[in-house]
């Protein structure tokens, strides 16, 4: 089933790709080959090869179940809020507490992984900003 | 005898103090990377560039550093196999087999030491290898046109998908999101924008290394949440003794070595195929030579050195057609190529004309670099060992954090690391669903030049489409296109490792 709707899905996004190719501007000047042939190509391949998915599925994976789904979906909403925040926080604060939920996940008790974030957040900040002087986000506090 | 004078030079751009240092932390790197199960060569060294990019490394130190990465966790990958019965990355795979029988009969001191001789033969000799079968090939390059190149790129991507996956289909899938995610941006030669949806993060494409990191090294994360509380790293149960080898044992596996040395290096350098076939093979044909009294799979110490040397030698191998056409054969040398595009360096035959430094001081470190792993695999192995029992719980974290600092460091942009984490969940969902990495990074990396080829081949020959199969070069690349996509499906059942077809590779990294 799985590979089924896999093989649906790469259906769809060959469709709205090639949709897409469709309308791309050709430009002024006239050339044998324009910036849609290549795409055009492309989308034809991932529709054909997506045919095989459909009609042929693989057995199907493994998938996590529930509990697993919303680990992941969390760990990813953290790291999305992550990139969000960073300018605003600065790298520090942001990194300490993010690595410090994602290692609580993946279970180690709630004090060693504050612990354990505040430590990666300053490593990384000694190595690589004091010692090999890469810029990193600076927040309100410029660190 | 070019190479050699060209060799001699290379050795004098890398004995600088700071090539031999980064040559040295390479190597330290590696090792780690390599041992640590769920770190492997293609991720390590994916989230090494950007940070050795912001650092303002010049091409140079920068390649000797990430090249060195490369062999190190080729060395590095045999220490779980050996003491914990894990691969550290899927080229290890093999070691397994004969390594864990031997520490579980208190040899894992031999053991260590034979595989990192094993090691340091594969990969000494496929070095040489590469020094004179690159400029061959570069020599044959010279006559490519852009028909060729097409077809080249082409071949590059059908043996990828023929040799490398388990479904060829998933493979083509693959490859085609990676080529539709490259033509995102304004096209270089219409000048007008593509796929961009007003946006205007996209008018500049996606870049290669925002996807890299994201697919293989963030998605790893996910699938260490999913599994996390199983099988936890333990060395307890074997005891580390002296770490050399018996020259009895050596003797004895020298045959193995050279012929897996062999093996191993072309099956690095068929475009596909990296270092895990190289080992499969070298293991494969070993067992069906050396094996006359069963004695394989329980602690034989030529099935430690075959693979070993097999995946060394196809590491090196696997640098021979990224360097002198372009072309990676694997999933880490495609990485490298990520690296040189990102320093603005395009490889292939001009590469060598034009930054003879760059090529040959690269060989010349990964000889010094060999020699170094081999000094730092046997006396101080024992450090490494202790490395492996730093839990996942606390690493996973901190290699997600430097991610984002390397990535964040090339842009400064938020909106890429968003992107990022988008590239992780894509990749965790397609490794659950055993379709192929690397045929996506081959693809964003190479879509740019292969469409730039078909247009100029089409363009010259005044929109005539036959042109693509106009010369015999282009015929013959087509037809190894279609054998290496077809043939492996007839008798593809013989070339692949039969672990790798169990599901516990949906979390191996590829190589």
């Amino acid at each position: 089933m799985s590979d089924r709707i896999f093989g649906i899905a790469c259906l769809l996004l060959a469709g709205f790709y090639l949709v897409s190719a469709s309308t791309i501007e050709l430009g002024f000047i006239e050339t044998p080959v324009g910036p849609r042939a290549f795409p055009y190509i492309i989308g034809a391949v991932l529709a054909i090869s997506a045919l095989y998915p459909i009609f042929v599925p693989d057995a199907p994976p493994e998938w996590p179940d529930m509990r697993g789904l919303v680990e992941i979906a969390f760990a990813a909403a953290v790291m999305f809020a992550y990139a969000w925040l960073l300018p605003t926080g600065g790298f520090v604060l942001c990194t300490a507490v993010a690595a410090a939920v994602l290692s609580w996940r993946l279970g180690t008790t709630p004090l060693a992984a504050a612990t354990a974030g505040v430590a990666i957040s300053v490593g990384i900040y000694v190595v690589f900003h004091l010692v090999l002087g890469l810029s990193l986000a600076r927040g309100p506090w410029g660190f | 005898m070019d190479a050699l004078s060209s060799l001699a030079a290379g050795f004098e751009v890398a004995f600088t103090f700071q090539n031999l240092f980064l040559a040295l932390l390479g190597c330290f790197l590696g090792t780690i990377i390599g041992a640590l199960p769920g770190l492997g060569p293609s991720n390590g060294v994916a989230i090494l560039i950007p940070l050795a990019f912001t650092l303002g490394l010049p091409a140079t130190p920068a390649l000797i550093l990430l090249t060195s990465v490369y062999y190190g966790a080729m060395y590095g990958g045999r220490i779980s196999s050996i003491l914990l019965n894990i691969p550290g990355d899927e080229p290890a795979l093999m070691t397994t087999l004969d390594g864990f029988p031997m520490a579980r009969k208190g040899q894992a001191g031999e053991a260590l030491a034979l595989s990192g001789i094993a090691s340091f033969v594969g990969a000494f000799f496929a070095t040489w290898g590469l020094v004179f079968l690159a400029p061959v090939l570069v020599g044959v390059a010279l006559l490519f046109g852009p028909a060729e190149y097409f077809a080249l790129y082409a071949l590059a991507f059908a043996t990828l998908g023929g040799i490398a996956s388990r479904n060829q289909a998933k493979a083509a899938i693959a490859a085609m999101i990676g080529l539709g995610i490259s033509t995102i941006g304004v096209d270089a030669m219409a000048g007008v924008a593509r796929f961009t949806y007003n946006e205007v993060h996209l008018y500049s494409g996606i870049d290669f290394l925002v996807a890299i990191v994201g697919l293989f090294a963030i998605s790893e994360v996910f699938l260490f949440l999913e599994h996390r509380g199983e099988g936890g790293a333990s060395t307890s149960g074997t005891k580390l003794s002296r770490v050399t080898a018996p020259v009895s044992m050596l003797k004895e596996s020298a045959g193995a070595m050279g012929r897996s040395t062999v093996l191993g290096f072309i099956a690095g350098v068929l475009p596909g195929a990296g270092a895990s076939l190289g080992s499969f093979i070298s293991y494969t044909v070993e067992k069906r030579i050396s094996d006359k009294k069963g004695t394989f799979g329980k602690g034989d110490p030529r099935g430690v050195a075959a693979p070993e040397a097999g995946n060394n030698a196809a590491a090196g191998g696997a640098l021979v057609p990224m360097l002198a056409l372009g072309v990676p054969g694997s999933g880490t040398t495609a990485v490298l190529l990520a690296m040189l595009l990102a320093l603005n360096i395009t490889p292939g035959p001009l590469l060598f004309q034009k930054n003879p430094d760059v090529v040959w001081g690269l060989i010349a470190a990964l000889f010094i670099g060999n020699i170094m792993l081999l000094l730092m695999n046997i006396p101080m192995v024992s450090l490494f060992v202790r490395v492996l029992l730093i839990p996942p719980r606390f690493l996973m974290p901190a290699v997600a954090m430097i991610s984002f600092v390397g990535i964040y460091g090339i842009s400064g942009s938020t909106f890429d690391l968003m992107v990022m984490v988008g590239f992780g969940v894509m990749g965790y969902v397609l490794r659950k669903l055993d379709v192929p990495l690397v045929p996506i990074i081959l693809g964003i990396l190479l879509g740019g030049e292969m469409e730039k080829s078909l247009r100029r081949a089409v363009q010259i020959s005044d929109g005539d489409w036959s042109v693509l199969l106009s010369s015999p070069l282009t015929i013959g690349l087509w037809a190894f296109a279609i054998i290496g996509f077809v043939a492996p499906l007839i008798i593809g059942r013989y070339l692949r490792p039969k672990i790798a077809d169990e599901p516990q590779a949906e979390g191996a990294d590829p190589d």
